[in-house]
């Protein structure tokens, strides 16, 4: 069977896929460390040797972006990882479940969706120690609600067919039923809110990392290296601008092919946002 | 008419309660998280003293119940406490802030809202034409991006490079007149203004799509109404509900750009005030500000629900 991509569909695979490969081999591609500071100067334009300048202490902008973007992208995954097992998991169970599980389950992501998601990552923050465990345990949780929803949701439909009530009657256990019957079902819309939620898992860490409650230095994360360059923008040095063109890519990138996934699985509409 | 009273009575009710529980939550999510939080906010080479000293201050020592029965008394009776680092009262510091940020958030508000209802109405008339394409590319590319990366980027071209306004938010002073205080925020405005009109277009032209291709419209037109009678008189009425809903939801979603804006400006507003005292681990003001930012956002949203009930006649029998 052959699909015809469309051409901005196209362009977010590239993209997305050289950005997961740059993360990967970072180590390869970057020509100095992340924390070697390889000049005495400071903000220093761009030359053959240092191919962005360098930041506000005379580190390679360009390493340091390429180590940040291997963060950025490793913790966004892990976070999407987890929003994904435990918001679906839980999702399924409740649709099978029925009674006060789901009430109670329900009503519960409701009371976490009240508040925006910054504003409790925020509190929470507040009060642990900040390492990359928590801030993906609180990205990974508060995220997972919205996966939630949507596989309560789409679950909950499928649970009314035929196929299903056939494995009810012939005595399967609960785990059968969401894993056997179920997941295979859900699999195409719940892939599709999976960009959706990678996208804003990059934003969230970002933006954490960028009011200085996500990664520490001197690790960073793309958020984190706005944040340090931010200063020499006043001054009319645009460093602080790379990074920040590199998120906004990156969320595009995978934007435009989680688009195209969810376009070919209309059947379902997926929540948004 | 009395079930129409009966039921928003009820939609308030909820919201009350939603706060009740969204307080717990915020006091909670303060207090039973794992690790000694005097050690989490001196660090490690604290003196016993100072440590017993804070525990004391923070009220460690008490049972729980009653130390969130005192703050939800605070609350209620419009004392939030004072702060750990400053001793400040936090509501002195708050009303100055808040006001300040109202002020920013109106302004966003006042050009955005119209702006985002123009611009959907416009990719509604010329569907999947170049004005709707344009359209829908600009959202992308604007969700897409964090508040902060779009505040950088205005802020180094009109600020730095133009010089149209002033590229930071440090000189604003809330005495100062009108034109002098909307010059020193323009930017964060515009960035305010991008963040949620993209949301806000979007969901516009999803919402008159969606009327527009009901059935009573389509009998409208074929029993002969002008096109303006057909959007007056039957376009018009049925989408102001998920208009108006478009509208307070887009507020919401404002409220935290608004957090990430007035850090990238060094605007003194609410956002700015709640994220330097989650780094200094401030807990009285870092549950101060997320109750009442949570508050304006579910009152918003209430708003939200309350007016599609009033605008929909369907919704105001619950199943």
């Amino acid at each position: 069977m052959f699909v015809r991509i469309p051409f901005a569909a196209i362009i977010g695979i590239c993209f997305t896929l050289s950005f997961f490969l740059i993360a990967l081999f970072a180590p390869l591609i970057a020509p100095y460390g992340y924390d070697e500071v390889v000049s005495n100067g400071f903000w220093e334009p761009a030359t053959s040797e240092f191919l962005l300048g360098t930041d506000g202490i005379g580190r390679d902008l360009l390493s340091r972006m390429i180590y940040g973007l291997r963060t950025t992208i490793w913790i966004a995954t892990l976070a999407t990882i987890l929003s994904f097992t435990t918001g679906s998991v839980l999702g399924f169970l409740a649709a099978v479940m029925g009674g006060w599980i789901d009430q109670a389950l329900s009503r519960f992501v409701d009371l976490l969706m009240s508040i925006p998601s910054l504003i409790f990552a925020l509190v929470i923050l507040s009060i642990t120690p900040i390492t990359i465990l928590i801030l993906i345990l609180v990205m990974g949780l508060l995220d997972a609600t919205r996966v939630y929803r949507l596989a309560r949701a789409v679950a909950v439909d499928i649970n009314v067919m035929d196929y299903v009530e056939a494995a009810k009657l012939r005595g399967e256990n609960r785990w059968w039923i969401i894993f056997r019957e179920i997941l295979p079902n859900a699999l195409s819309p719940l892939v599709a809110e999976m960009g959706l939620r990678f996208i804003f898992a990059v934003l969230f860490i970002s933006t954490l990392s960028f009011l200085g409650l996500g990664i520490q230095p001197p690790q960073a994360d793309l958020g984190g290296i706005v944040k340090e360059n931010a200063e020499g923008l006043t001054y009319g040095i645009g460093a602080a601008l790379y990074p920040a063109i590199t998120i906004a890519i990156l969320a595009i990138s995978v934007n435009l092919v989680a688009d195209w996934i969810l376009s070919r699985t209309t059947s379902l509409k997926g929540g948004r946002g | 008419m009395g079930s129409i009273a009966s039921v928003l009575a009820q939609r308030i009710a909820l919201g009350l309660l939603l706060l009740f529980l969204v307080s717990l939550l915020i006091f909670v999510g303060t207090i039973l998280l794992p690790g000694d939080v005097a050690q989490q906010i001196l660090g490690q080479s604290a003196t016993p003293e100072a440590l017993a000293n804070l525990r004391e201050e923070l009220g460690v020592n008490r049972p729980p119940v009653e130390r969130y029965l005192d703050w939800l008394g605070g609350l209620l009776t419009g004392d939030l406490g004072t702060a750990l680092t400053s001793g400040q009262d936090i509501n002195e510091a708050i009303g100055r802030r808040l006001a300040n940020t109202l002020f920013l958030a109106f302004w966003a508000a006042i050009i955005a809202v119209p702006l985002a209802i123009f611009l959907g109405l416009l990719a509604v008339r010329y569907r999947d034409r170049w004005p709707d394409k344009s359209i829908s590319a600009t959202t992308l590319t604007t969700i897409s991006m964090p508040e902060f990366v779009i505040g950088y980027i205005l802020m180094f071209i009109l600020g730095v490079k133009l010089n149209w306004f002033s590229p930071t938010a440090v000189g604003y002073r809330p005495d100062a007149d009108l034109l002098t205080r909307l010059d020193s925020i323009a930017i964060p405005i515009l960035v305010l203004t991008l963040v949620v009109l993209a949301h806000m277009m979007r969901m516009t032209r999803a919402a008159i799509l969606n009327v527009m291709q009901s059935a009573y419209i389509e009998t409208a037109e074929l029993k002969g109404l002008t096109r303006f009678a057909v959007i007056s008189r039957h376009a018009f009425p049925n989408s102001i509900s998920p208009v108006i809903n478009v509208i307070m939801l887009n507020l919401a979603y404002l409220v935290v750009g608004v957090v990430v804006v007035e850090v990238v400006f060094v605007y003194p507003g609410m956002g700015q005030y709640l994220v330097d005292h989650v780094t200094k681990r401030d807990i009285p003001v870092v549950q101060a500000c997320g109750m009442i930012f949570a508050t304006i956002y579910i009152g918003l949203n209430l708003i939200a629900d309350l007016v599609s009930i009033l605008a929909n006649p369907r919704l105001r029998h619950p199943r």
